[in-house]
């Protein structure tokens, strides 16, 4: 069957590709884009690592189809950086050593960034219950959990 | 090395940002599965449905005949390596297991052992060129469990392995492979001295790694060599393993690692690698194969579940007089299970006079176990720990106090026969007695446990280039993956020695082509034994340029020191110079001799025992019997914590794998030995709610044998957590529990036959 034409926009620019129509949304992302930042760590949406958001919700890349994505905005980790400025949930994941081998960060990262969109001053159980779709294996979720708490105090000027 | 041991520093022990950072949270990072190549293929691999069965014949026909199929392999397109294997390098010691566990040869021996794979231009027409091709199987009997597999009428499966010691001619075909022994003292008359003797069984299940990043490869092949790029915790070992399995040249094949996201021992072995070269020399493209979680889960290595059985004699004062324990480790397909590693830790954090340990590495219709974080000895702590834990609650002693009365120190030898340098397990345990946490009120329902761990971690070989630019900076070349940001603690100590900015050293993972021989990374040995090459090779580095300014100044060498990033005149005799730094000496170097540089080539040594302990609250809901972990602190001799940040990130992610462990991890597998829970939904790991905050509390014994002080982190922090957990739920319900995990349909059942 021949490959449907599909146009969205990605972190802000209009983004057309043709897929199949089994490919999912990380499929297209990672192998017809190249866009690699966002990970593949299950493919069945157990573990957070393909997370974006389509017109800002927050879903796993995996389990949404590419042809959904027509005339969507997908937001992935490449646009979460303004340039050489990093968002400020990006800082403090390194200055406060929210990372180790790095594979969930993207997906935790763009999770975490939609959830202080929503809720500007999380509980902590919030940001954990709301990050419980974001499997991490190194941290312990310890420090991801406090430098997204330190990044919504930081963001309400707190 | 070294001389002396550092205490004041700049840039060691200091929070600082990882040199990989941005790249990480931007997602610019390139994994294993993130590398795309011009006319790159899809491998994928075709595996076993069945626990134990012979391979009566395989047609590849149909799938090579299929449009866009580039090329298939079986076992027939690797070398058949011979019994015994002959020469190796490190950690690749039976190649021949490792040949016929990356594609069965005469039998599967594991739901999920590969048989066949392919190559083709789209995923989706590999998946169809699997499905063509044609495998006669006849099923045999199978065995799962250890215990099983050791009774005279369990299914083999290896007709060519009889236990070690006994004779190949005449001895009966066994799954056990060895029985590893080792003995201090005398235990018989230890026990006979005991007031009180506990003897206990425990078992343990088979747990994954679980690793976020599947395993990922890509291979290119032409005549002229091979290039491998893959997500792998030793590029080194991965090129030798690779070469072994594929008759080839170590030096035709250079192998790069991708940033790699986690490991924890089970991205050790090869897996696909050497069938993606393979497949990339058949096709002449390249090749990339990455895993499902489904095949991860199946086919690469959790680690041994164990039957245990620990017996425990101790005076009324607390005086331990004897410590024995037997083990039955699965090893999975293939021989292999850590009973040395367990042996040689279980009962290591206490001073003992009469130790007898031993196991059993028993093959079993399961994929071959892999290292798993302190590899082997969270299943036997689990059982001492367990057992010393009841002996305080019989003896009438704090279980803190049975601990320092029993306590190792400097000058303990343990039943390997290693006597220890400075050890800080007392000091740590006095820590936890003074702790808030210790002593704080618990509710109803609630439960406090603990238990302590012991590592020794590894050392091994390790290179290192320090380069100097004309500006000054430095590129830092090492060669062991990061994998939980060591190439901010190795920045930090270069930066320490050369007395220049942190952020002028660049640090760089080598190929295996760019630098000389680097052991893995695991066994916690990459801050010590690399750290310790770093550190050389900066002080070589060092050597060099004041060796120039000597030159610049017309002084012999040993009229120079390097003191604060800058070579001095030493002693008054010399004349009057002005310092030179390291930038001001690199701009002269063409007219001096050269670029400035320094190198490492080492075999490390010295290692310093990790000992730990952790203190943990749970709250018990009887009802559902599930339990909320409510509080956790991990108190452990971390040496010196080059990056506290990242020791730290050791001890509590350590600490939440051990919880996963203890309460709901487990590997589950049906009557005919197919594995049920292939996929995180039903291999439940921990998720951020499930767990609380993980204090840390560091005590800083620096290891006499580091130029820094470090003692490898990484893996002592798993050992405690099972013991400890259970200990707090047994606290909260007031039964005990000896068999993992501790889940919450086995706590329902205890609570109900004990009336509740």
């Amino acid at each position: 069957m021949a490959k449907t034409h599909v146009t969205t926009t990605i972190n802000g620019d209009e983004t057309e590709f043709l897929c199949e129509t089994e490919q999912t949304l990380l499929d297209v992302l990672r192998d017809e884009l190249h866009m690699t930042g966002t990970k593949e760590g299950c493919g069945t949406g157990d573990c957070g690592a393909c997370s974006v958001t389509m017109d800002g919700r927050l879903i796993c890349s995996c389990l949404v189809l590419g042809v959904e994505t027509h005339g969507h905005k997908i937001e992935t980790i490449e646009g979460m950086a303004d340039g050489d400025a990093l968002h400020p949930l990006q800082r403090n994941f390194i200055d406060m050593a929210a990372l180790q081998c790095g594979i969930c960060t993207p997906g935790v990262l763009v999770a975490a960034k939609n959830l202080l969109e929503k809720n500007p001053d999380p509980s902590e159980t919030e940001v954990r219950f709301w990050l419980a779709g974001n499997l991490c294996r190194c941290t312990g979720y310890d420090k991801i959990i406090r430098a997204v708490m330190e990044t919504a105090a930081e963001m309400r000027g707190a | 090395m070294p001389d002396e041991v550092n205490t004041e520093f700049k840039w060691v022990g200091k929070r600082n940002p990882r040199p990989d950072g941005v790249d990480k949270v931007t997602g610019r990072a390139k994994y294993g599965a993130d590398l795309y190549l011009p006319g790159m293929l899809v491998g994928k691999t075709l595996r076993s449905p069945h626990a134990h069965a012979r391979i009566k014949s395989i047609d590849t026909s149909k799938a090579k005949a299929l449009a866009g199929v580039k090329a298939v392999v079986t076992s027939a397109d690797f070398p058949a390596i011979p019994k015994p294997p002959g020469p190796h390098g490190p950690m690749i010691s039976d190649f021949r297991d490792n040949s016929m566990n990356m594609m069965a040869r005469d039998k599967v021996l594991y739901d999920g052992h590969p048989v066949a794979a392919v190559a083709a231009t789209s995923e989706k027409i590999a998946r169809q060129a699997l499905k063509l091709i044609e495998v006669d199987y006849e099923v045999l009997p199978h065995v799962i469990d250890p215990v099983e597999a050791m009774k005279p009428d369990a299914p083999i499966l290896h007709d060519d392995q009889v236990t070690e010691g006994e004779d190949e001619k005449t001895a009966k075909p066994s799954n056990v492979y060895r029985i590893p022994r080792a003995q201090k003292g005398d235990v018989e008359k230890g026990f006979a001295e005991a007031d009180l003797v506990i003897e206990r069984e425990f078992t343990t299940k088979a747990v994954h790694q679980g690793y976020i990043e599947p395993h990922a490869c890509v291979a290119q092949a032409s005549d002229d060599g091979v290039e491998l790029f893959c997500s792998t915790q030793g590029q080194y070992v991965d090129r030798g393993s690779c070469a072994k399995l594929l008759g080839l040249d170590i030096s035709k094949i250079r192998v790069t690692s991708s940033e790699i996201g986690g490991g924890f021992g089970g991205k050790i072995p090869i897996y696909s690698e050497p069938v993606a070269i393979r497949l990339a020399q058949l096709a002449r493209r390249p090749v990339k194969m990455v895993m499902s979680r489904d095949e991860v889960f199946r086919a690469t290595g959790p680690t041994s579940g164990a039957h245990v059985r620990i017996k425990i004699g101790a005076k009324k004062d607390g005086t331990i007089t004897a410590a024995e324990g037997e083990m039955t480790y699965q090893a999975g397909a293939f021989k292999g299970a850590s009973i040395g590693a367990a042996m040689n830790c279980m009962f290591s954090p206490y001073d003992l006079e009469n130790i007898h340990v031993w196991g059993y590495d028993v093959c079993v219709n399961r994929p071959k176990v892999a290292a798993y974080r302190a590899p082997g000895v969270p299943m036997a702590a689990f059982g001492v720990e367990g057992v010393i834990n009841e002996l305080a609650d019989e003896l009438g002693i704090d279980r803190v106090d049975l601990r320092l009365i029993n306590a190792a120190k400097e000058g303990t030898q343990n039943v390997m026969g290693m006597k220890y340098g400075p050890i800080g397990f007392q000091e740590m345990l006095e820590k936890m007695k003074a702790h808030p946490h210790y002593n704080a009120p618990l509710g109803e329902n609630q439960g406090r446990g603990l238990a302590a761990g012991y590592w020794l971690h590894a050392g091994g070989m390790s290179c290192a280039s320090v380069n100097v630019s004309d500006d000054g900076t430095v590129t830092l070349i090492e060669g062991n993956p990061d994998i939980g940001g060591s190439r901010a603690s190795m920045a930090a100590m270069v930066a320490e020695e050369l007395g220049i900015d942190y952020n002028k050293v660049r640090p760089i993972i080598s190929d295996t082509s760019s630098l000389g021989f680097t052991f893995l990374t695991a066994g916690s040995r990459v801050t010590f034994a690399t750290g310790m090459a770093c550190v050389l090779a900066a002080r070589n580095a060092i050597k060099v340029a004041c060796d120039r300014a000597a030159q610049m100044w017309g002084v012999s060498e040993e009229e120079v020191v390097w003191e604060d990033g800058h070579a001095r005149p030493a002693g008054a005799n010399v004349g009057d110079h002005e310092p030179m730094s390291l930038a001001e000496i690199a701009a002269k170097a063409p007219m001096t001799g050269g670029p400035i540089a320094g190198h490492a080539e080492i075999n490390a040594t010295g290692q310093g025992p990790a000992t730990g302990a952790h203190l943990v609250d749970v709250e018990v809901d009887r009802e559902s019997g599930h339990v909320k972990v409510l509080r956790y602190t991990v108190f452990q001799d971390v040496g010196r914590a080059i990056s506290p940040d990242y020791v730290e990130g050791q001890l509590q992610g350590g600490a939440v794998q051990g919880i996963g462990w203890a309460l709901n991890e487990e590997y589950i597998y049906d009557d005919k030995g197919r594995l049920e829970n292939p996929g995180f939904l039903d291999y439940r790991v921990p998720v951020a709610s499930d767990v609380p905050m993980i204090d840390v509390c560091m005590i800083e014994v620096p290891n006499p044998n580091h130029p820094y002080g470090v003692r490898g982190v990484g893996e002592t922090p798993i050992v405690p957590p099972q013991a400890a957990v259970a200990n707090a739920v047994e606290n909260a319900v007031g039964l005990r529990f000896r068999d993992l995990p501790v889940s919450p349909p086995k706590i329902r059942k205890a609570i109900k036959d004990a009336g509740g």
